[in-house]
């Protein structure tokens, strides 16, 4: 791929990084350096193997693990506070990368797995990056 | 036996544009300075950690390195997975700062992350990944 190219792509994803709490889209992502968006988004799959409002939406939900964490932060809050506009997506992206409802995640974190060591809910609740958990394959590996 | 960390390397590809950047931004001193063009080893380092130094050269000049695999170092570099380093402070925000008025590109404001540290993120002009995090 072009390099000019690249480096454009590289300030997007910088940007994602840096701003996924602002109410960002794959549009306003383009604007910022001038493609259109879907012209953006072939562009940056084929660069980072993900499409960028995947990246986006997967960079939400690992702050969000991080917040629901901490036990003073709702599920409705983690939302909101991490960029999303929209509790249902984030849920339903939350469950498909988590391997579990944002709800559940909560409670598992402040409370820990009936019958498990805490270093092992630990090590089951930690955030994930670019990798789509089942609940089967996190618990254990 | 005591083994000092020596030098590291980072690729540039712009000579004058890095070593701006590591002189006058992050404030290291100039050790050494060699070659000519695009082909310049520059060495630099923190003025309080004399034995350690970061040396900026061209990338992928080996000559075993082949045009597939110099062509996917650019890439990389291009696209920003290729180099990262992880650099401490004792002021974070005031080293922030100072990057972030310099017109550097930001990656990651200034945030406590889940496995204990405080750390900020940051393109140096080769698109090298730098970490810097605040120590005690």
């Amino acid at each position: 791929m072009n390099l000019a190219t690249l480096v454009l792509l590289r300030r997007v994803r910088d940007r994602i990084d840096r701003d996924y709490a602002q109410p960002l889209d794959v549009e306003a992502l383009a604007r910022g350096v001038n493609m259109s968006a879907g012209y953006l988004s072939r562009e940056f799959k084929a660069a980072y193997g993900e499409a960028p409002y995947s990246y986006l939406m997967t960079r939400r939900i690992e702050r969000a693990m991080t917040l629901l964490r901490r036990g003073d932060v709702t599920v409705t809050d983690a939302c909101f506070m991490v960029g999303c506009s929209s509790l249902g997506t984030f849920s339903t992206r939350f469950t498909e990368l988590v391997g579990m409802p944002p709800s559940e995640y909560r409670r598992l974190a402040l409370h820990g797995l009936p019958g498990l060591p805490s270093c092992v809910t630990k090590q089951v609740t930690k955030p994930v990056r670019n990798r789509e958990a089942p609940p089967t394959s996190a618990v254990l590996t | 036996m005591t083994i000092n960390i020596q030098a590291s390397f980072l690729p540039h590809t712009d000579p004058d544009a890095s070593l701006a950047f590591y002189r006058d931004v992050l404030g290291f001193e100039v050790r050494n300075d060699v070659g000519g063009g695009n082909m310049r080893w520059i060495t630099v380092g923190p003025p309080d950690q004399p034995t350690t130094s970061i040396v900026l050269e061209p990338p992928a000049v080996d000559p075993s390195i082949t045009d597939d695999e110099r062509r996917t170092i650019t890439e990389m570099m291009a696209k920003g997975t290729y180099i990262r380093i992880l650099l401490s402070t004792k002021d974070l925000e005031a080293v922030f700062d100072r990057v972030q008025s310099s017109g550097a590109e930001i990656v990651q404001e200034p945030m406590d992350m889940p496995y204990g540290v405080r750390d900020c993120a940051l393109r140096d002009p080769a698109g090298n990944l730098l970490r810097i995090q605040q120590v005690s």
